[in-house]
């Protein structure tokens, strides 16, 4: 459980990145933190895991405070997958990258063998084990980053901007694997500007701006009100847009479910409302 | 970081800032010169505090003070390491003089860092790279070291951001013997350098798409002129290397110790 109390940072060069934040975030919730650019979402999910901590206000991971505890042991539990897989690449082989956290974290070597396949398997990396990371594709260093995190089996995780730069088929993937993630009751919290991503997943939306929430609730209320999206500068889901046309024939507003939306066109088609 | 904080550029107004950057340089060799020139502690104190208004004037004194304290790392290594090889090699005695040798050696170090940071603080890369191509650097070399010199604060950051994803598995910088400490930076390096080199050329590509090079014959829309604080500076700088080399040949310098 991650708990913000009314947290407070501003960075060295004195832009206040955050202006009072709270928030709580249970265990096995999915939270998709969104928000124009320089809201301040990369630097609240930093303070999860210790990278920053609070100038004011606390964090407290599993009820400790983040200011008393380092962030070598906070990682053990919060899992932080950055945005650009570059930033965190070294080895010389895509084993040895996974492997780096679990060794850092006093892992048995057979526990470390097993992990690492595990993870491999699970990313679809299997046949890259002894190739370097440098040598493979954008979206592929971006599930080594992914894997070298899962690897150690976190019971939070945290992804920063995790659908940037995949496919359709890595998205989708990356949406079951959290789904499956939740059916484990593990927490995930994903900080992204993928509207469409979020409305498939349908998680509970904290919206950002200029340092505060503005809004925090289900994705389907919060990505369905465009007076809200446009305080953030983010676009309705495509599903939400058609189905505020819609409305003038009676359909409700709220849908971003491509199944819902299927079944009420179906249904109203049926019922014989056309124009 | 802070190093690198002390040879940001900001772009603020003042009568060094708008010096010719050739003419600062050559102040700042000259600086140079004269701290090589000297092993005792009482010039090196001259030349410290020579500098300070310099520093006033451009207002860049919190900038300033960050450089040192960046460099307070290395200039205590260089004290211990000059105090602890004069220990061993005077018979395990520790002399006054030594500590105060040490001491200079330290100081001139840090005198360098400061003229080094004044300069950097107060011009932009723009001026730097025109003062290049003045002074009949060509272009390219130009271009690519005004780009090397923009790109400190990019690299900066980015090396931060490199330290929290490691740190985030599990990485401890600060952790083990002081070999462990030094190879814990190894994780650091390797993303900073691929990720310079992989950015270098895409900077090259966009460069290229946009028709760097096209044209044999660059002009300037600015052209630096010296002006009448620069010709202050330079006569400045004529007067503090004559007076330095005067003194240095013909004035025997006490120590601070003799003097007690």
């Amino acid at each position: 459980m991650i708990v913000a109390e009314d947290v407070h940072f501003s960075y060295p060069n004195k832009v206040e990145a955050l202006k009072g934040v709270s928030l709580t975030i249970k265990d096995g919730e999915f939270v998709a933190i969104m928000g124009q650019n320089g809201a301040g979402k990369s630097t609240l999910v930093k303070h999860f895991n210790g990278l920053l901590k609070p100038a004011l206000g606390t964090v407290r991971v599993d009820g400790v405070e983040t200011k008393k505890t380092s962030v070598a042991t906070l990682a053990r539990n919060v899992g932080f997958v950055f945005q650009n897989p570059d930033h965190q690449l070294f080895s010389e082989t895509v084993e040895d990258e996974i492997a780096f956290a679990l060794k850092n974290f006093g892992f048995e070597p057979e526990v470390i063998e097993k992990r690492v396949t595990w993870a491999l398997n699970l990313l679809a990396l299997t046949q890259y084990r002894k190739t370097s990371p440098f040598l493979l594709s954008g979206g592929e260093r971006k599930r080594v980053a992914l894997a070298s995190v899962l690897a150690w089996d976190p019971q939070m995780l945290i992804l920063d901007e995790p659908t940037i730069g995949q496919d359709h088929e890595q998205k989708e993937k990356l949406r079951q694997f959290i789904m499956q993630m939740q059916t484990q009751k593990k927490t995930v919290v994903i900080v992204t500007h993928d509207v469409e991503f979020v409305a498939e997943c349908n998680p509970r939306v904290v919206l950002m701006k200029e340092g505060k929430i503005v809004a925090d609730g289900v994705g389907k209320e919060i990505l369905t009100d465009p007076a809200l999206l446009e305080l953030s500068s983010i676009v309705l889901p495509q599903i939400a847009q058609i189905f505020t046309k819609l409305s003038v024939l009676g359909l409700p507003k709220d849908i971003i479910d491509i199944y819902e939306a299927k079944e009420i066109i179906l249904k109203a088609q049926e019922s014989g409302l056309r124009k | 970081m802070s190093v690198f904080d002390g040879l940001r550029f900001r772009k603020v107004y003042s009568p060094i800032h708008n010096l010719d950057p050739r003419i600062k340089f050559v102040y700042v060799i000259s600086i140079f010169v004269v701290a090589i020139l000297f092993y005792q502690i009482i010039p090196l104190l001259f030349l410290f505090f020579l500098q300070l208004p310099f520093v006033l004037l451009a207002r860049v004194q919190r900038q300033w003070l960050r450089s040192l304290r960046g460099a307070s790392f290395l200039a205590g290594f260089i004290f211990i390491v000059n105090v602890a090889t004069t220990y061993f090699t005077s018979g395990y005695t520790l002399l006054a003089p030594n500590v105060e040798n040490a001491a200079a050696m330290t100081l001139r170090f840090v005198v360098l860092v400061e003229s080094f940071s004044v300069f950097f603080l107060t011009t932009s890369p723009d001026h730097l790279g025109l003062a290049l191509e003045e002074s009949r650097v060509p272009y390219e070399f130009a271009f690519a070291f005004t780009t090397a010199v923009r790109f400190v604060p990019v690299l900066a950051e980015e090396a931060q951001t490199i330290m929290d994803a490691q740190k985030a598995r599990g990485l401890e910088l600060e952790k083990g013997s002081l070999l462990k400490r030094i190879r814990n930076y190894v994780p650091v390096l390797i993303p900073l350098i691929v990720s310079a080199i992989r950015r270098s050329l895409e900077l090259a590509e966009a460069m290229e798409s946009r028709a760097w090079g096209a044209t044999k014959k660059r002009t300037n829309l600015y052209l630096l002129k010296l002006r009448r604080g620069d010709y202050a500076l330079l006569a400045i700088t004529v007067g503090i290397l004559v007076v330095a080399i005067y003194v240095r040949l013909f004035v025997p310098i006490p120590t601070i110790t003799q003097l007690l």
